[in-house]
């Protein structure tokens, strides 16, 4: 088969790549300019190589912003998931509830981020907010601000009210999918309720759980919005997760060089960790777990 | 192994059946008698399903009872009833090995591992599987997989009954024929209760010591194949056994002949006075082409299909299939029918008319 040489569809791929180029290639090369120079305002430039790099890897304090964003995605993760694929389990599966409860639980996914933060930081508040006047009254001694527990537990359930229901969502979809015939050959095997979770559910579900663990990976290794509208990365630098101390480094103390080979490692830890993780899980998935 | 027995029962999916038609199993009475292989035969959507599943205790009937040996189990739970049943689509245990996939029914029931093993190969051997035992049940075909349902369904010897649910929808033309086989070899070696629904009549037909033929919700005849053949009694399993089916041909009866248009045609009993649309019922086996005998016919085309040839003709506007046999010469100017009296069933509002004798 003879192909036709048509120079003239290049000018149909041209917008996308005028799109992406605008979109992410440009400010992607802005950044890798910045990260390897270092500015004195009026535009004066000098080269600095690695060198900011280098110091990056060597300040503690981009390792320790790192260490609490990932003890930060592995909590959010490690509850959110089981807790997602519990409340699809009891979900009901057709009629009026069903759709009652997709909707309500798909409320908080609509809700901005910013609002998130603002909801729980009054939710919060010993003097004026639900949560943290209930608790004082209790005599539970809980403080976001000046606590770095109680910081922590008030962001973790944040995200855990804000994105379990993306979870439950995704493994509802998964077990929608299983024909009635497994439930039904399962009863005349006699399996247990368990054995039926553990060798029909779960296995069903494996594909979207899979997506479900990556999205939410991804979306909470970069969370900045709620945290830092809840406790501003404090007390001290307690809750400062990566983004926020980029955020600082960036626009507080204008340190452009160093912010932005920050950013550059910042981006190729996702894009590594993410990688890791899709490799695992299709290896686990062939294997068939 | 049990005797079943099927005392009023009935069942609709609407809350509050009203009419006949709201029933998708209208009221049965039956006994299937142990140790028997039973085939459910009708077309899709006929309350086939409905009644293997009201039997395997999935759906609880809306009206009437079901026995196991006397034992009324109308409510017990599936597990309960002890049965086996096989899907129409194979549904297998993905994660597992075949083997544990064979094993699974046995360990929730706690049977020891020597058991269990001796069982799975026993089953294995003869679903052909012994060489993939090791192997994880993803990743294989749709028609290993459902070899694995059967097993897993033939795995435990002590069931009540083996169901099968269209079980070679899925499979291959010559593994269908195979596993027939085998079943019923497993048959004839188990004395199981089976039952096995189907809508195709070679399959029931071949596999069943008895047939029952459901039409729109409600059993038309239960009988053995060749009874189904030459005696159907009703229209649709005229209709829908045999190919091509019996011929319909509307008519009126008096005494031990028909009216057809105008013309006679001889029947091997008498009949009284029949009320309601009388129909006379011929397969095509019995009818003859001939250049001289019978009633005049006008032959639209001959389909040789290897073994016949199926002619297919217009008679008074009516059309009917004739068989002829596969070295038979068919000239143009054989324009004439005859049926052979003996096997000419009538018919009144689709039902058949038990006649006397002439």
């Amino acid at each position: 088969m003879n192909k036709t040489v048509n120079q003239k569809a290049w000018f149909l791929v041209l917008p996308v790549l005028i799109l992406v180029a605008f979109s992410a290639v440009i400010p992607l090369m802005t950044v890798v300019n910045y990260s390897v120079q270092d500015t004195f305002g009026n535009n004066q430039f000098f080269w600095a190589g690695l060198e900011w790099f280098e110091e990056m890897l060597h300040d503690d304090r981009m390792w320790n912003a790192l260490k609490r964003q990932l003890l930060f995605s592995g909590i959010i993760l490690a509850i959110e998931i089981p807790l997602g694929i519990f409340v699809a389990l009891n979900m009901p599966k057709s009629g009026f509830w069903s759709s009652f409860c997709l909707v309500l639980m798909s409320l908080p996914l609509l809700i901005p981020w910013n609002v998130v933060g603002t909801i729980w930081q009054i939710f919060g508040r010993v003097d004026i907010g639900l949560l943290g006047y209930v608790l004082d009254k209790l005599g539970i001694d809980y403080n976001y601000t000046q606590d770095t527990l109680d910081a922590w537990i008030t962001i973790i359930v944040m995200d855990v009210w804000h994105w379990t229901s993306l979870v439950a969502l995704l493994a509802f979809a998964g077990l929608k999918s299983i024909p009635d015939a497994y439930y039904q050959a399962a009863k005349i095997d006699q399996a247990s309720r368990w054995k039926v979770f553990r060798y029909i559910e779960l296995p069903k579900m494996m594909g979207v759980l899979m997506i479900a663990i990556l999205l939410r990976f991804m979306d909470s290794f970069m969370i900045y919005t709620e945290p830092f509208v809840v406790t501003g990365g404090g007390p001290g630098n307690a809750t400062t997760l990566l983004s926020i101390d980029l955020v600082k480094m960036a626009l507080g103390q204008f340190d452009l060089g160093p912010a932005a080979a920050f950013s550059l490692m910042y981006f190729l830890v996702i894009l590594l960790i993410s990688w890791v993780f899709y490799t695992v899980m299709v290896n686990l998935d062939k294997k068939g777990m | 192994m049990a005797k079943i027995t099927l005392d009023n029962l009935a069942h609709s999916y609407k809350p509050n059946p009203a009419t006949e038609d709201d029933y998708a199993l209208k009221e049965l009475n039956h006994d299937w008698v142990d140790g028997e292989a039973y085939a459910l035969l009708g077309s899709s959507g006929c309350g086939k399903s409905t009644l293997l599943n009201i039997i395997s205790g999935l759906l609880t009937p809306s009206q009437g009872r079901i026995l196991f040996d006397g034992k009324d189990v109308t409510r017990a739970p599936t597990a309960e009833r002890n049965i086996a049943q096989v899907f129409q689509f194979p549904v297998v245990y993905d994660t597992m090995t075949v083997h544990d996939n064979l094993a699974f029914p046995l360990r929730n029931r706690g049977r020891d591992e020597a058991y269990v093993a001796e069982r799975v190969n026993e089953i294995a051997k003869m679903i052909g599987m012994e060489h993939m035992l090791k192997r994880k049940a993803r990743g294989l075909g749709a028609d290993e997989k459902q070899k694995i349902s059967l097993g897993r369904g033939m795995v435990r010897k002590d069931v009540n009954a083996l169901l099968f649910d269209e079980p070679l929808t899925v499979i291959d033309p010559h593994m269908k024929w195979e596993l027939r086989t085998q079943l019923k070899r497993l048959h004839h070696e188990f004395g199981h209760t089976m039952i096995y629904v189907t809508h195709d009549q070679t399959e029931a037909l071949t596999f069943a010591d008895k047939v029952v033929v459901m039409y729109d919700g409600r059993v038309v005849q239960i009988g053995t194949p060749e009874e189904l053949f030459e005696r159907p009694e009703h229209t649709f399993v005229g209709y829908f056994i045999g190919s091509p089916g019996m011929n319909v041909i509307p008519a009126r009866v008096e005494g031990a002949t028909a009216h057809v248009g105008g013309a006679e045609i001889a029947l091997g009993q008498g009949y009284g006075a029949l009320s309601g649309k009388v129909e006379i019922g011929i397969r095509p086996e019995f009818a003859r082409l001939s250049q001289s005998e019978g009633l005049p016919v006008k032959v639209r085309r001959v389909e040789d299909v290897g073994r016949h040839k199926i002619i297919r003709a217009d008679m008074f506007g009516q059309e009917i299939n004739i068989i002829a046999g596969e070295d038979d010469r068919i000239s143009p100017d054989m324009n004439r029918v005859s049926f052979d009296a003996s096997q000419v069933n009538v018919y009144a509002d689709d039902w058949r008319v038990q006649g006397a004798a002439a």
